[in-house]
């Protein structure tokens, strides 16, 4: 049997047709979305992706947290279901507080968009399973709100559990603290970071194909599974 | 007729770089003397029925869940008077 890997449309996602075929790429049947369907179409995985989803107006993921779809996957993920978020969809995923914290406009107030290095900090989430500890990997990055921000006490607590899953290396392009770059759950099967992975996939179009294992890792996950 | 007003606010230890961008503007027009600037979020809601403490509490509800991310902002609710 094939592995679903669903990806949600929200109104004004802008990389979910990547992130579809990073899926595809990946050796696993992507099935597409919608925000306002509550029915995950029986997948195994789920990626929100990137974009600027009409919850902005209010604060990034604010509005797009309380779409129909957002209910199921936040039963679900409790339950276990992989998922992973996106930029856009990393904010979700903290207003949805299935991560902790909360993403703030970049400390420089630019919008920014880089190739960025980054080092895998826990290789053992459902999503990173294919990587190595203390890979470093470059992907592309692109954001305006992007600085991670928790209190001392969530921050410490991350460290110490080792759910800090990417930190940014070289340079801290938002003001992040502790230059997280992306963050797990106490479970391992949510994970949220900024960059995006499923931008470089390919070699036409990537400055890497360092994404492509993200994809992968979930993949071996649920056969194995 | 009743206005409700919520004032949403970073909460101080969080930095705000569109403040801290205003504030470093206002000597360069010439207003000198402002040593911090941070920048919030106001929301005036129109509620239909009477102004009651239910309904403040449930304005309250709505700035805790919705209006405000409680992990970076405060809120503050007030009724607006009559003018």
């Amino acid at each position: 049997m094939t592995t679903r890997v669903g990806v949600v449309t929200f109104p004004g996602s802008l990389d979910d047709r990547d992130a579809l075929r990073a899926v595809k790429l990946a050796g696993a049947e992507p099935v597409a979305l919608w925000h306002a369907d509550k029915d995950l179409h029986q997948v195994d995985a789920v990626i929100l992706p990137g974009g600027f989803s009409y919850g902005d107006y209010l604060r990034c993921g604010a509005i797009a947290r309380f779409s129909p779809v957002m209910e199921t996957i936040i039963e679900q993920s409790r339950a276990g279901l992989p998922v992973l978020g996106i930029c856009n969809g990393f904010q979700l995923l903290c207003e949805s507080h299935l991560l902790p914290g909360a993403l703030t406009r970049n400390d420089h107030l630019h919008f920014i968009c880089r190739d960025q290095r980054l080092r895998v900090e826990n290789a053992e989430t459902a999503w990173t399973g294919d990587y190595a500890p203390g890979q470093e990997i470059t992907i592309p990055l692109k954001n305006g709100e992007g600085g991670y921000v928790a209190d001392e006490r969530t921050l410490d607590e991350l460290e110490a559990e080792g759910r800090v899953v990417f930190r940014y290396l070289d340079v801290n392009p938002n003001g992040s603290r502790r230059d997280i770059a992306g963050i797990t759950n106490a479970a391992g099967n949510v994970v949220g970071l900024m960059p995006h992975p499923e931008h470089a996939v390919e070699a036409l179009t990537g400055p890497t194909t360092d994404g492509l294992p993200f994809f992968t890792s979930v993949l071996k996950k649920l056969v194995s599974a | 007729m009743a206005r409700v007003v919520v004032d949403v606010m970073l909460k101080p230890e969080i930095l705000d770089p569109q403040g801290q961008a205003v504030q470093r503007a206002l000597p360069r027009l010439g207003f000198d003397g402002v040593s911090d600037v941070r920048q919030g979020k106001r929301f005036e809601l129109e509620l239909a029925g009477p102004v009651d403490d239910a309904a403040l509490d449930r304005v309250r509800e709505m700035a805790r869940t919705f209006l405000a991310n409680t992990v970076i902002e405060d809120f503050r609710v007030r009724v607006e008077e009559e003018q």
